[in-house]
């Protein structure tokens, strides 16, 4: 069984176009939405939700007004700008801000905050066309994205081990922070999307490096390369220099968002050429993950 | 003023409105430039800003100090992200999943824990012509991109006008980044993806409690359904930005809206009035 995931540093560079065509063009496998905070792999893959579980990330701090005396220990001991005093001389506790880390409940000389778990988001596992498909939804402005991914994760290695599937194909978030590190780790390949601009250039280096760090295989492809034809080339040049193998380059066309609009896989929507070029891309994939 | 660019999709032109708005107005105001997407941060393509100063950005991790550790294992348990383990003989400490909240040391009862200083990214601090410029970088393989964004924001000089370019998605380094903020703009474009994220960043927004309204990016590719709920849920479109193939090849090569067509410093300006009135 292999573990791919679409990752791209720059936000909408097409990581979810990519891997929805995937989830169409690969035999027996599982896909995942691991970006959590901004999920959108579902509105191509039109799941059937068939399971509900809801996930707490952490704690956080609340406080009873009754028992504080505004001594203010816990706005000096918070190390997130969390606490502060209103302008009613009142102790306020900014649910945003709370890391869940218990500090001023520690230093609360009367026992005035109290930690509790919260519900921070919930996963799904669903039925698609496709194959079974894990996803989630983070609860609004909350932490612990990372563990979230970690969770669906799981889940997904759980059904690929029970069906003895062979892929599974993640959907990776932008950035090259906590999500994207816990969507990363134990996977077989990471593909990196970008887009031949020097900010898609810029996070495209960065993200490989971070894949480098973890020890994670990477190959790269390039989105809208007509955009800006010296840029494919410089990428290409890279990839070759850095000995990351090149999958392939898609054309910008309207066809992407039309695909998108009709709320499918792109390689569903279309026979013409950027269709063909996502199944030469998979097909190049497939021969490397055998190597 | 402090106004925030975000959007939930990443991709959606935070970076072009955040710089043209900021390029638009030095003429008229002091401005500073907050660039808070610390994992890919990309304006300086465009503002080329001359960097004077590069300072580090710490978190505090802990250190076991080892002949006056018990192994009693009340750090371990006070821990809130399972940063520590504690083993007959021996403290295990994981610092990527270390907060740096300090905990572990107030709760040591024999002062056994010190923290250390461990380096996670750098600030650097230039100017762009007129415009104050402040940049955040995680370093690669750390994973807290908030600790950055909150010591730049501790820089915010509010005798400017300050514009902050927010990281996508909308969970914690997007609420750090526009939390505070006077003003917040979401830019989207008018497709399935755009609107979803859209809705999802409406909904952490109007929880953190920020006056808000949207860009439309690319306004004549996808549907209309943004328009649609932004009509229904009353929020106001403050600007639309047409499809256009010369502004996607010069936001490739880094520059600007307002270089290659100077009429759109106009629109800017008058991006920035509606969001004086709206605030008022």
């Amino acid at each position: 069984m292999k573990q791919i995931v679409v990752i791209s540093g720059k936000g909408g560079t097409g990581k979810t176009i990519l891997t929805a065509s995937f989830a169409a063009l690969a035999r027996n496998k599982v896909m995942v939405d691991s970006d959590v905070d901004a999920a959108n792999l579902y509105l191509l893959l039109n799941p059937e939700i068939v399971e509900t579980h809801s996930f707490s990330g952490g704690k956080k701090a609340y406080l009873t007004p009754g028992k504080c005396t505004c001594c203010a220990h816990c706005i000096e001991a918070c190390r997130f700008d969390a606490i502060s005093e209103t302008g009613e001389g009142e102790i306020f506790i900014d649910p945003i801000s709370c890391e869940g880390c218990g500090v001023c409940s520690f230093v609360c000389p009367e026992e005035a905050i109290e930690m509790k778990s919260a519900i921070s988001g919930e996963w799904f596992v669903s039925k698609t066309k496709y194959g079974p498909f894990v996803h989630a939804k983070l609860g609004i402005g909350e932490e612990n994205s990372g563990k979230l991914v970690t969770e669906v994760r799981k889940k997904a290695a759980e059904i690929a081990v029970e069906k003895s599937l062979d892929y599974i194909i993640i959907d990776g978030s932008p950035g090259i922070g906590c999500p994207v590190i816990a969507s990363l780790t134990g996977a077989d390949m990471a593909i990196v999307i970008t887009e031949p601009s020097l900010s898609g250039i810029h996070d495209m280096e960065r993200v490989i490096q971070m894949a480098n760090h973890f020890k994670i295989k990477t190959a790269c492809c390039i989105n809208k390369f007509d955009l800006n034809e010296k840029n494919s080339n410089y990428i290409e040049n890279w990839c070759q220099k850095k000995s990351i193998p090149l999958l392939g380059r898609i054309s910008y066309d309207q066809d992407v968002t039309n695909s998108m609009l009709q709320g499918i896989p792109l390689i569903e929507y279309t026979d013409f050429s950027v269709s063909g070029e996502i199944k030469n891309i998979w097909e190049k994939l497939i021969l490397l993950l055998k190597t | 003023m402090i106004i925030a660019i975000a959007s939930g999709k990443g991709g959606t032109g935070k970076t072009t409105v955040a710089v043209n708005l900021a390029l638009s107005l030095q003429e008229k105001n002091p401005v500073q430039f907050l660039d808070c997407d610390v994992e890919e941060p990309n304006a300086h393509f465009f503002l080329k800003p001359k960097i004077h100063k590069t300072l580090p950005v710490n978190v505090f991790i802990p250190e076991i100090i080892e002949d006056k550790c018990t192994f009693c294992g009340k750090c371990a348990e006070f821990c809130a992200f399972n940063a520590l383990a504690v083993l007959k003989d021996m403290v295990l400490v994981f610092s990527e999943l270390c907060h740096g909240c300090g905990g572990c040391s107030l709760v040591c009862p024999e002062n056994a824990i010190r923290e250390h200083e461990q380096k996670i990214g750098v600030l650097e601090l230039g100017t762009s012509n007129a415009l104050q410029f402040i940049q955040g970088t995680l370093d690669i393989g750390k994973a807290m991109s908030p600790p950055i964004i909150r010591a730049e924001k501790r820089l915010i000089d509010k005798s400017c006008t300050v514009i902050i370019d927010v990281p996508p998605g909308t969970s914690c380094p997007f609420a750090e980044a526009v939390k505070e903020s006077d003003f917040t703009v979401l830019v989207t474009e008018p497709t399935p993806f755009g609107l979803n994220d859209l809705r999802l960043a409406v909904e952490t927004i109007r929880k953190i409690e920020i006056p808000f309204g949207v860009i439309l990016n690319r306004a004549d590719i996808g549907n209309k359904n943004v328009q649609e709920y932004c009509r229904e849920e009353n929020i106001p479109i403050l600007m639309t930005i047409p499809m256009d193939r010369k502004i996607a090849v010069a936001y490739s090569t880094g520059k600007t809206i307002i270089e290659i067509q100077p009429s759109y410093r106009q629109k800017f300006l008058d991006l920035y009035t509606k969001i004086q009135r709206l605030i008022q």
